[in-house]
């Protein structure tokens, strides 16, 4: 799998304030790069920014290969059980079975219940197992571990390497420390502009 | 995959299946049943009256399910997963609008004819009726799609839909419920070219404003 994802000259934007700006990153199938900073710094603006979602407000991303987006918004139906409810993906991704992916997060005895029924963790490994499912090369990540439980975090950051070494590029915003071999990482805060504009 | 949208889209919206869909023709039924009791048991008041009062009432009946139609997946975060996978804002929304329109044009259209019986409509009453809510609802449902995608981020967002939706639907109530006073065809041609205009637009109109929700 060949994937490419280049940012160059970056400035994200929220609403009428700056979050970075000049912000370049280029990463090849196998990178995996964290992206740290403290709350509000724009690590979702900018994982939004990669995957197209939003418009830069200077600067370029270009992208070679499909995107998964992992954020705190599962797209998950409330109401289906969740089974069904990833057999949507499933069929929009036109992906063989899902079943490989709800095995690889422990779903499996909970396809029967309904989506908001599930626990924080429980509902994101269902959307770790959706984006597993989709077979992207490249993976935003925002938060991926926030929720989860000790065993889940080990398999969620085990899950991030097997990805890279397959060939996959991962871009995580974490707070939580990630132990992946070759982990690159992305400090926001040296790309926060200086001064605050005023409000 | 237009077809996992569609199947997805109706299940959600249909009546009886889907979360509380069967509303809007219950509500609508429910006015064509009071107003007789409202103005009293004059069968040729009723027979005059009556058309404009369906058209009023599914004029609100496509109001009610407005809220539910795009504020949740925008929440939900399914039209940013649908756009990583290549489909558009405006393809899903097209999809949507159909969808809509299913789940409450034909079904407020059945519920015509109880209702035509309890309003004493005579036939050649009803025929212009029906005609022109088949013209007529493919309006309501596009202009309802594109005020609920531009509401669809906002708190208040359902309240408001509602009030923005009787001044726009106003062209295709006049001509449509016109028809029945001069008991004209002719004018239910207006109407559906008010609503070609409407459905053709209404995907492009929905899909940008949700794009512009996603930047706000």
């Amino acid at each position: 799998m060949q994937a490419r994802l280049t940012v160059s000259d970056l400035a994200c934007r929220r609403g009428d304030r700056v979050l970075c700006r000049g912000l370049s990153l280029a990463l090849q199938s196998g990178n995996a790069c964290h992206v740290t900073g403290a709350n509000g710094i724009g690590k979702t603006t900018l994982l939004r920014s990669c995957a197209g979602l939003l418009t830069p407000f200077a600067g370029t991303v270009e992208s070679e290969g499909a995107i998964g987006l992992l954020d705190e918004r599962m797209g998950l139906d409330p109401d289906l059980p969740l089974g069904r409810a990833l057999a949507f993906w499933q069929k929009i991704d036109g992906c063989a079975d899902v079943d490989a992916a709800v095995e690889a997060m422990g779903l499996g005895n909970l396809l029967d219940i309904p989506v908001r029924y599930l626990s924080t963790g429980q509902r994101k490994r269902a959307g770790l197992a959706r984006l597993i499912a989709q077979a992207a090369p490249i993976w935003l990540l925002d938060e991926p571990l926030s929720g989860l439980d000790t065993r889940a975090i080990e398999q969620v950051t085990a899950l991030i390497a097997s990805h890279c070494e397959g060939g996959g590029i991962a871009l995580v915003a974490s707070h939580q420390t990630l132990s992946i071999a070759g982990l690159t990482t992305l400090e926001l805060t040296d790309y926060a502009p200086r001064t605050e504009p005023a409000a | 995959m237009i077809t996992a949208l569609l199947k997805r889209d109706l299940a959600r919206f249909f009546p009886f299946t889907g979360s509380g869909a069967a509303l809007p023709v219950i509500f609508f039924l429910a006015v064509a049943m009071l107003y007789p009791f409202a103005v009293g048991p004059n069968a040729p008041l009723l027979a005059r009256t009556g058309g404009g009062v369906v058209w009023i009432a599914a004029l609100l009946a496509a109001i009610l399910p407005l809220d539910s139609l795009v504020a949740r997946d925008i929440e939900l975060g399914v039209f940013d997963q649908l756009k990583l996978r290549g489909v558009t804002e405006e393809v899903s929304m097209a999809v949507r609008l159909a969808a809509h329109w299913l789940s409450f044009g034909p079904p407020l259209i059945l519920a015509t004819l109880p209702a035509a019986a309890l309003l004493n409509l005579d036939g050649e009453t009803l025929h212009i009726l029906l005609l022109g809510l088949l013209a007529g609802t493919p309006g309501l449902a596009a202009i309802g799609l594109m005020i609920a995608s531009l509401t669809g981020s906002l708190r208040a967002g359902a309240a408001l839909s509602g009030l923005l939706l009787i001044p726009l639907a106003l062209p295709i109530l006049i001509f449509g419920a016109g028809a029945l006073a001069r008991m004209d065809e002719a004018s239910l041609g207006f109407v559906a070219a008010i609503s070609l205009l409407l459905v053709a637009i209404a995907p492009f109109a929905a899909g940008a404003a949700i794009r512009a929700a996603r930047e706000g």
